[in-house]
């Protein structure tokens, strides 16, 4: 299932099935795309044509230095001066929870991409389930490390409670896979039997409903 | 090898280069200026170093701002003190490798090192212009330029590079012509002037023009300007830097003495240093040359309009990858206006990067050997030469 990761350039599990899931060719927007791993390998491999848009100064250089077109900003300001479907693919990995309004902004992302991939690390993950039920403690694992106090991640989100947002908000699901990985493991698997207690992971490929409902009927 | 060569930590000089003259539009065939103008014979100073391709793909032309000259890099002669103005940019594996690209840099229209201008003789009098001489836009500069490229023999510029009023220079060209700018990296620099810096260029004019020694613009047989120009340029450096540069550089330090002289001669530091900067900006620039230099800066507007469906409109002709680049602390072309930029090539479906860097010193930065700006420009660089040669 997984692209082979060469031994110079690992990359993060669920970026490994993000890359996957991408059409050789594809416009892809990359959403906090760190120092530019993923787009390097969607260009060098897929032929993508590719844009990211990171926050940091330092990583933005990072990935100007690798010859890749990044954009210093921030998220949710970046994705507004795009035209409608100018993307083939719009990746927003391990984001989500940190975004302030995630309705608008997938709203936004649906817009200017046909395809929006999220992967977010799934907050009730037996782990955390075990630590809020027997230490009566807000829920610290490998995935999450951090106190309540000192957390980027504004938003708890469980696979089931995405999926029940995604619906909320009109949109489809085309394709999703749970896996079990460490926060920087280029290693994992694929999780089949109750995700939302096993998975530390979700990756979701949504559409807007209508396109979904058209590219179904050409099917 | 110069020691300004060995200043750098990385790469090396382009060690000794001359300074070359090209000359065109003639008495029969002037160039007509954005004023309805007509300008003739003109004659541009420019610089190059490196060797253009056989297939002409590495040719990178460097944009000067206000006050700069065509002497980029390198040095005149061997006990020259100081090497050219981006010499720590360009250079044998610096940002601008002049071991593969063949760089050429240009004093502007308008200007005094070289190139045509108000301080120029006007052939129909034998005398210098002064404000005889036409007024010229930013557009007129990069006409100008282009004639010299083509002289040159070639037909597509692998980059225009500049910052300040040399990054309107590289918004210019982008538009004007598509077809001959592969990739485009304008730095610090705005699409229009706002009132804010519209001000500071009035008040160093007013500063010139209120000189008794201006003569309305006469002055070329008499005593000049300087205290004017000095002036001028006092307010030009200000501008340059930033609150945090000043204070880290001079806070409120006394030059040479540890009390107030209670009158009015240099006490502080930093009046001392703006004094120094004015009195050697005279022995080398033109004060006609600065009015019309900065008027043209102030003139320049490739927005024009600022409404939602024009913006969309302004680099829909530019054919060029773009890097654009701000400093954090630029307060003359702060960074929202670069991000007023990327928006506008965004909206047009350009390929633009963007990256502000994080910099105490003001303005100016982009002249400083910054050592992130060396990494972006040379990785932007490499990546639009392969896409060249495709």
């Amino acid at each position: 299932m997984s692209t082979p990761n060469s031994v110079n350039n690992p990359l993060r599990y669920d970026l490994t099935v993000i890359a996957s899931w991408i059409e050789p060719g594809s416009r892809v927007l990359d959403l906090g795309c760190g120092e530019g791993t993923l787009l390097s390998l969607l260009r060098d491999t897929k032929q993508v044509v590719g844009i990211g848009i990171e926050k940091n100064e330092a990583k933005a250089i990072a990935c100007i230095e690798k010859g890749l077109t990044v954009l210093q900003g921030d998220i949710s300001t970046e994705v507004k001066d795009y035209n409608d479907n100018a993307f083939d693919y719009i990746i927003l990995s391990q984001t989500l929870q940190q975004v302030y309004e995630p309705a608008q902004l997938l709203h936004r992302l649906l817009r200017i991409g046909r395809r929006v991939i999220v992967s977010f690390p799934n907050f009730s993950h037996w782990r955390s389930r075990l630590h809020l039920l027997v230490k009566g403690r807000a829920p610290k694992t490998e995935q999450l490390p951090y106190e309540w106090h000192n957390t980027p991640n504004i938003r708890v989100i469980t696979i089931n409670d995405f999926r029940h947002f995604i619906k909320q908000e009109g949109c489809i699901i085309r394709r999703e896979e749970a896996i079990d990985t460490h926060h920087h493991d280029t290693a994992g698997h694929r999780v089949r039997l109750f995700p939302n207690l096993l998975a530390t992971y979700a990756i979701f490929l949504l559409e807007k409903k209508l396109q979904a409902e058209s590219s179904r009927r050409k099917a | 090898m110069s020691k300004a060569a060995q200043s750098h930590d990385q790469g090396s000089s382009v060690g000794k280069v001359d300074g070359r003259f090209f000359t065109f539009a003639e008495p029969s065939d002037t160039m007509p200026l954005e004023s309805g103008a007509r300008l003739g014979p003109i004659t541009l100073a420019y610089e190059t170093y490196g060797e253009l391709a056989a297939n002409q793909d590495n040719a990178v032309l460097v944009l000067h701002a206000l006050s700069g000259d065509a002497h980029a890099a390198g040095i005149h002669r061997s006990d020259d003190p100081k090497p050219g103005w981006w010499d720590t940019l360009i250079g044998p594996g610096k940002g601008i490798d002049t071991s593969r690209y063949f760089v050429i840099c240009s004093n502007v229209l308008g200007g005094c090192m070289g190139s045509t201008g108000p301080s120029s003789i006007n052939p129909a009098t034998n005398r210098p212009y002064g404000l005889d001489f036409p007024m010229i836009t930013i557009g007129d500069m990069v006409a100008a330029q282009k004639r010299l490229i083509d002289a040159l023999g070639i037909p597509r510029l692998l980059a225009v590079i500049g910052g300040s009023m040399g990054g309107m220079q590289v918004l210019d060209w982008s538009v004007r012509y598509p077809e001959m700018v592969f990739a485009a990296i304008p730095l610090a620099t705005t699409m229009r002037h706002s009132a804010l810096a519209i001000a500071f260029n009035e008040v160093a004019r007013q500063a010139i023009m209120a000189d008794p020694h201006w003569q309305k613009g006469c002055y070329y047989d008499g005593k000049h300007p300087d205290l004017g120009l000095a002036v001028a340029r006092m307010i030009g450096h200000i501008t340059y830097l930033s609150d945090d540069a000043l204070r880290n550089r001079f806070g409120r330090k006394l030059q040479d003495r540890n009390d107030f002289s209670c009158n009015f001669g240099a006490d502080f530091q930093v009046e001392s240093y703006l004094r120094h900067q004015g009195k050697k900006f005279v022995d080398r620039f033109d004060a006609n040359s600065f009015l019309y230099l900065t008027r043209a800066a102030d003139y320049f507007d490739l927005l024009l309009d600022e409404s939602e469906e024009h913006v969309a409109t302004v680099f829909a002709k530019a054919l060029a990858r773009f890097l654009v680049v701000s400093f954090t602390s630029d307060w003359l072309y702060p960074t929202y206006q670069s991000r007023a930029m990327v928006t506008a090539m965004k909206r047009a479906g350009r390929d633009v990067s963007f990256c502000e860097i994080e910099a105490p010193c003001g303005h100016d930065a982009f002249l400083l050997p910054i050592k992130r700006l060396a990494t972006i420009i040379k990785g932007f660089l490499d990546r639009v030469h392969t896409e060249f040669r495709k």
